[in-house]
């Protein structure tokens, strides 16, 4: 039996009109707040993405790079794999090291399944929230294209997670100072503080996912007889529980990051070394 | 004691509507106690389902001030009660009069699911063996009482009335339930894909804010079963490996 073949319902209510509720509490407040923030924070990235500069702040033997462009594939400024801006590269077309790679962690976020249910109720409004009208009738879901394409999150996961590693050695290489002689000391400024911060919340975010939930330990039907996957799923699943809240602190934390090493690299904030 | 308006849906099909009545509340009541009131002292044809008034079987979901709760257990004191408070029946299901609507596609939906089907029984006396951390992760969903709140306020079914292809949280969390089951070894991912529309759910989360019982609909239930049709027919990674994987008597992931 399949539900084609139910009896269904007869004479349902016919759905209210958008916006339209019962509801007497704040309702609006929810994906008012969510558009808000998304899109300030999509403007102020590719701005950032398209700047190609003051990403790489070395000022009083510091090295802090903004997460924005790390790693550096090709570039003028930071430690690039291989070198500038390839030759081949043309001319026409806009050059920004953050353009090469901040495809990865955008999908990831734009697939993440918090971000799904966040941005479908904020920009389409589908539904704006819980038992409110909704604009349209015609409804697809993630049942064909092109949301099913959401189900490329996974893929995005393995790449981001990659990327944890890259932030997490930036924020170790932030630990790092050149004095004068050209001699590295380990210390500490406001700047590896927040590149720490990043590497975490990015972390927290990342090893809450719910697909990785899945893959290290949810698909097992019996998972006590696999012991590491078992107390994967169990990390995991402390850090799902949290999902929203890593997803917002290290939104918010990624952007002010970049921010810091921007306003240091032209000289309107002053990276304070505590030791 | 304080007087209190209440707009309760009345009548049956596109007659239906608001009425208004006023009635005396004392400290520690529920709806449903407001409502019986009413039903007692002003509208004895006020028809209302309800059973335990403990919020464990269920028969008094509703709307209340907008939001799908059981009467039951919704007390006045959590509600503004300087303002009309507005009792309304599910919208996702035909009415049939005043409060009460008729669920019954949910129990002919609940049918679409292949029911667990246990592995061969390992021990000789013709029974099985299972760790405990195995099986709690499918009890949270035992909890589900089947008030059909999830169902009510999911907009898949609310707001688009796709009931044809595609059963609603409260029968995902049910596939969850058999599907996480340690010793289940059906196959349901094709049904959830195909007939069941998993895909139409977009994760608004509603289902799990509505919950009476407080099951993690979206994180524990649906996801998962979406991962598990990603894992079938999205991943040509895993797909890989299960061609290279050696075959498991027990069907065991």
């Amino acid at each position: 039996m399949t539900p084609s073949n139910l009896h269904l319902p007869q004479h349902l209510p016919k759905p209210r009109g958008f916006g339209r509720t019962n509801r007497t509490d704040s309702w609006w407040l929810q994906p008012i707040v969510v558009f808000i923030g998304l899109s300030i924070f999509i403007v102020y990235s590719t701005w950032a993405a398209f700047q190609g500069v003051n990403y790489f702040y070395d000022g009083g033997g510091s090295s802090y790079l903004s997460p924005f462009y790390s790693p550096v594939i090709f570039g003028s400024e930071g430690h690039p794999w291989f070198g500038a801006r390839p030759d081949m590269w043309p001319t026409w077309l806009p050059f920004s090291p953050a353009l090469l790679i901040l495809w990865a962690p955008g999908g990831f976020r734009f697939t993440c399944y918090y971000y799904r249910g966040a941005y479908y109720k904020a920009f389409w409004a589908d539904p704006s929230n819980c038992s409110v009208g909704e604009p349209r009738s015609c409804y697809r879901g993630e049942n064909s294209l092109p949301l099913i394409l959401q189900n490329i999150h996974r893929y995005f996961m393995y790449i981001a997670v990659i990327f944890i590693g890259i932030l997490a050695y930036d924020a170790w290489l932030a630990m790092w100072f050149t004095d004068s002689d050209g001699v590295e000391h380990f210390g500490i400024g406001v700047g590896t503080i927040i590149l720490t911060i990043n590497a975490f919340l990015l972390g927290g975010y990342t090893f809450g996912c719910h697909a990785l939930r899945h893959i290290v330990g949810g698909k097992f039907k019996e998972i006590s007889k696999h012991k590491a996957h078992k107390k994967a799923y169990e990390c995991v699943t402390c850090l799902n529980k949290r999902h929203m809240l890593f997803a917002w602190t290290s939104l918010i934390w990624v952007g002010f990051t970049d921010l810091y090493i921007r306003m240091c690299c032209i000289g309107v904030w002053t990276d304070w070394r505590i030791f | 004691m304080s007087d209190v308006t209440f707009r309760i849906w009345r009548g049956e099909g596109e007659e239906s509507h608001f009425e208004e009545y006023k009635t005396e509340v004392s400290e520690g009541m529920v709806v449903l106690d407001a409502i019986h009131d009413i039903q007692a002292q002003q509208a004895p044809d006020l028809a209302v389902r309800w059973n335990c008034k403990a919020g464990k079987c269920g028969s008094c979901s509703a709307e209340i001030n907008g939001m799908p709760k059981l009467m039951c257990m919704t007390r006045l004191s959590s509600l503004d009660l300087e303002q009309p408070v507005s009792v309304e029946p599910m919208k996702t299901f035909p009415l049939i009069k005043d409060l009460v609507t008729d669920v019954k596609w949910n129990y002919d939906a609940k049918m679409t699911i292949k029911p667990f089907k246990p592995r061969a029984p390992e021990a000789e006396d013709g029974t099985w063996r299972m760790a405990q951390d195995d099986v709690e992760r499918a009890q949270e969903f035992r909890k589900c009482i089947e008030c059909f709140l999830c169902q009510n306020v999911c907009h898949v079914l609310r707001d688009h009335h796709d009931h044809d292809k595609y059963i609603g949280p409260a029968m995902f969390v049910k596939a969850a339930a058999f599907d996480m089951h340690p010793l289940d070894v059906e196959d349901r991912v094709l049904d959830l894909k195909d007939e069941q529309g998993i895909g139409y759910c977009n994760i608004t989360k509603c289902c799990t804010k509505v919950c009476p019982e407080h099951i993690t609909i979206t994180d524990n239930a649906i996801i998962p079963l979406k991962e598990s049709v990603v894992d079938e027919f999205y991943d040509p990674i895993t797909k890989l490996f299960r061609i290279f994987k050696p075959k498991n008597p027990t069907n065991e992931i």
